[in-house]
C-alpha cells in the first residue's frame, strides 16, 4: 500500500507536557482554543504552520512530566499523523494511545532526519525516508487497532456495535 | 523465582500467586484519586461517551481540588462545580481546599499493599507507605472508574541501595535530586524504584514521600519502600489505618539494575533550568540572582520542610524586591506549623504563607512568574515555563537552600549564607 509522505518537523529530547500544552493555557474551554498555543514555550511557529498528515520526529522521554490528557490530543488535534521518538514518557505513552495517536519508537531516526524534509511510514512496519527503509517494532494489534478506531473509547464502541464519537 | 514488594501488589491485586516483569495483567484497583487538573474531562467522557453510565465502587475513589483552588476565574469555578456535582451525586469522598492531593491520600487514605490509580503523575507518592501508586490520564482513569479495574504492564524493577546517613544540611530533596541527575529523567522509564538497605529504613515517612514523589521525574512508573513499624506508626497517628498487605521483596527477587548512593556523600544540589536532571552542587552554580522562592507542593512542603525553613528565617528579612511564597501541603501541616510557631516567623520575615494547594509548583494561579524572571522552588518540575512566562527560570532545590537563597537574594547554601552574617 502507497502511504502519504509526511513533512518533518524536528524536536529535542525530553520534549515535556508542559511544552506540548502549557499549564495557562489548560483552562481553555476546548482543545481547540487551546491549539494555538500548542509547543508555544519551544516553537512558536509550530502550531499556525504545522500541516494535516505532518509528523514530530523527537528525541528520548518525549511526552515526560505531568498526566495531562490534553497533551495528546492537542497533538492529534493539530493534524500530527504520529510521533517518532527515541523513547516516550510511560504516561504520554498511554494516554496517547488511548487517544488514538500513533507513537513510534525508533532509536536512530533522530540523528539523521531534517526539518522540512519528508518520510513515509509503512503501516507498522517500516519507515522510509531519503530512500533508505528503517524498519520499526510492530505495536501488538489490540493497541494499533485502539490507534486506528481513533482511540479507546471509540474502539469499545466499536466493539460494542456503536457509532464512533468524532 | 522471588518477586519484589511491586510484583506482589500487582500479583495481590490480579488475583494471582505470582507475576514477572513483562507479563500484563487486569487488576482490580484499591483506589482511585483525581484532582480538579483533568476530572471535569472524565466527567465529560463518562456523561456523553458512555451508554451505561456507573461507577464500579463509589467508596474507593477519591475526588480532590488542589490545582487551582480557589477558584481564580468562572471557567475553574465551573470545572470545580462539575466535580463537586458529580461527588455528591456517585458519594464519592470529596476534598477541596484541603491541601495537595496526594499529601491527602497519604493522611487519610493509602495503605499498605494496596494499588492505587491517580490522574496525576505524582501517584508514585505512596510507596512511602508501601503502596503501589501510579499516574493515568483521564481515559485510563474513566475505565477504572466505570470497571474497577485496569491493565498494567508488570514494569522492571531497579533496587536503590541506600548507604549510611545524610550528613547535616543536606536533606532527601538532595539525595533524589542528586539520583535523577546520575540516572537521567527517563533512567527508570516504566521501571520500579526500590530504595532499600539502612538509608532507607532511617528514613521517615516524610522522608521517603520526598524520594518517591520525585520518581516520575526519572520517568518511573512507581517507587516504593518496604513497610516497616515506621509505616504502622504513621498509619496509627493518622486514623489508625489497618494496612492491606505489609509486603516485602524476596532474597531471590529479580532487580534489572542496582545501584549503591552512599548517603554520606551527597551535597546541597540544585537541579537547573529547564531539566530536572540537569543536577549540580550548589557550590557550584555561580552568582544567580533570584526573584521569587518557593517551599511547597507535594513532594516538599510538609511540617519538616517548613521547619528546616523556620529555623532559617527566624529573626531575619526578606529583602525587599523579592517574593517567599510558602504553601504548607496540608491544612493538617499548617496547623502544626500555627502550632510550633512558625507561622509566625514566616510572615514575620515578609514571606507570603497561602492557602494549602499545588501553588507555584503548577503555575496555574499563585506566584506566576514573569519575563526573564528567576525562581528557585522545592516544586516538582524546573521544565520551561512551567512558572510563568517562557521565558522565566526555575531552579529546583531543598527548603533549606531555597530559604538562604530568597534571604540572600540569589543562589547559595545555607551554609555559605550563614557565614555571610
Amino acid at each position: 500500500m502507497n502511504e502519504k509522505p509526511s513533512t518533518i518537523w524536528v524536536l529535542g529530547d525530553d520534549i515535556d507536557t508542559d511544552i506540548i500544552i502549557p499549564t495557562q493555557y489548560l483552562a481553555l474551554p476546548t482543545i481547540e482554543a487551546m491549539k494555538p498555543y500548542a509547543f508555544s514555550p519551544l516553537r512558536e511557529d509550530l502550531a499556525s504552520n504545522v500541516q494535516e498528515g505532518d509528523v514530530l520526529v523527537a528525541g528520548k522521554n518525549f511526552g515526560c512530566g505531568s498526566s495531562r490528557e490534553q497533551a495528546p490530543e492537542i497533538i492529534k488535534a493539530l493534524g500530527i499523523k504520529a510521533v517518532i521518538a527515541k523513547s516516550f514518557a510511560r504516561i504520554f505513552f498511554r494516554n496517547a494511545i488511548n487517544n488514538g495517536l500513533l507513537l513510534i519508537e525508533h532509536s536512530d531516526l533522530h540523528d539523521v532526519v531534517k526539518e522540512g524534509d519528508s518520510l513515509t511510514i509503512e503501516r507498522n512496519q517500516s519507515i522510509s525516508y531519503n530512500g533508505m527503509d528503517y524498519p520499526i517494532t510492530p505495536l501488538p494489534n489490540n493497541l494499533l487497532e485502539i490507534i486506528e478506531e481513533g482511540g479507546l473509547v471509540n474502539a469499545m464502541r466499536k466493539r460494542n456495535g456503536r457509532k464512533p464519537l468524532t | 523465582m522471588g518477586m519484589t514488594i511491586a510484583e506482589k501488589i500487582i500479583a495481590r491485586a490480579s488475583g494471582v500467586s505470582s507475576v514477572k516483569a513483562g507479563d500484563i495483567h487486569t487488576v482490580s484497583l484499591d483506589r482511585i484519586m483525581t484532582n480538579d487538573g483533568t476530572t471535569h474531562l472524565t466527567i465529560d467522557m463518562f456523561y456523553n461517551q458512555l451508554k451505561n453510565p456507573t461507577i464500579a465502587d463509589p467508596s474507593k475513589v477519591v475526588f480532590i481540588i488542589d490545582h487551582n483552588i480557589p477558584a481564580d476565574n468562572p471557567k475553574t469555578a465551573a470545572s470545580h462545580k462539575k466535580m463537586r456535582d458529580f461527588a455528591r451525586n456517585y458519594h464519592i469522598d470529596f476534598w477541596e481546599g484541603k491541601g495537595v492531593c496526594h499529601q491527602l491520600m497519604m493522611e487519610h487514605y493509602v495503605t499498605p499493599g494496596e494499588f492505587i490509580f491517580g490522574a496525576d503523575s505524582h501517584t508514585c507518592t505512596y510507596g512511602a507507605l508501601g503502596a503501589f501508586g501510579t499516574g493515568v490520564g483521564c481515559t485510563d482513569l474513566l475505565y477504572a472508574l466505570v470497571t474497577g479495574t485496569s491493565w498494567v504492564l508488570v514494569p522492571e524493577t531497579i533496587r536503590f541501595h541506600l548507604k549510611g546517613n545524610l550528613p547535616k544540611g543536606v536533606y532527601p530533596r538532595d539525595l533524589m535530586l542528586t539520583i535523577i541527575g546520575e540516572i537521567g529523567a527517563n533512567g527508570a522509564n516504566y521501571q520500579v524504584m526500590e530504595f532499600t538497605g539502612e538509608g532507607a529504613s532511617n528514613f521517615s515517612i516524610n522522608d521517603r514521600m520526598v524520594l518517591c514523589n520525585l520518581a516520575v521525574e526519572a520517568g518511573a512508573k512507581t517507587a516504593i519502600f518496604e513497610p516497616d513499624e515506621k509505616t504502622i506508626a504513621y498509619l496509627n497517628t493518622h486514623g489508625n489505618r489497618i494496612p492491606k498487605a505489609m509486603l516485602k521483596s524476596d532474597p531471590d527477587a529479580h532487580y534489572v539494575r542496582e545501584y549503591t548512593f552512599d548517603l554520606s556523600t551527597i551535597q546541597p544540589v540544585v537541579a537547573r533550568p529547564d531539566f530536572v536532571d540537569d543536577v549540580i552542587p550548589v557550590k557550584e552554580v555561580g552568582e544567580v540572582f533570584i526573584d521569587e522562592a518557593f517551599v511547597g507542593s507535594c513532594n516538599n512542603g510538609r511540617i519538616d520542610e517548613l521547619r528546616v525553613s523556620a529555623n532559617l528565617l527566624k529573626g531575619k528579612k526578606i529583602p525587599e524586591h523579592m517574593r517567599f511564597i510558602i504553601a504548607p501541603a496540608s491544612n493538617q501541616v499548617y496547623l502544626q506549623a500555627l502550632e510550633e510557631g512558625l507561622i509566625d516567623i514566616f510572615m514575620e520575615s515578609g514571606a507570603m504563607v497561602v492557602n494549602s494547594n499545588c501553588s507555584v509548583c503548577w503555575g496555574g494561579c499563585q506566584g506566576v512568574i514573569g519575563e526573564n524572571e528567576v525562581l528557585i522552588s522545592t516544586g516538582t518540575r524546573n521544565f520551561k515555563g512551567r512558572a510563568g512566562d517562557p521565558s522565566s527560570k526555575i531552579y529546583l532545590a531543598s527548603a533549606e537552600t531555597v530559604t538562604a537563597s530568597a534571604l540572600a537574594g540569589k543562589i547559595i547554601t545555607a551554609d555559605d549564607y550563614k557565614h555571610t552574617l
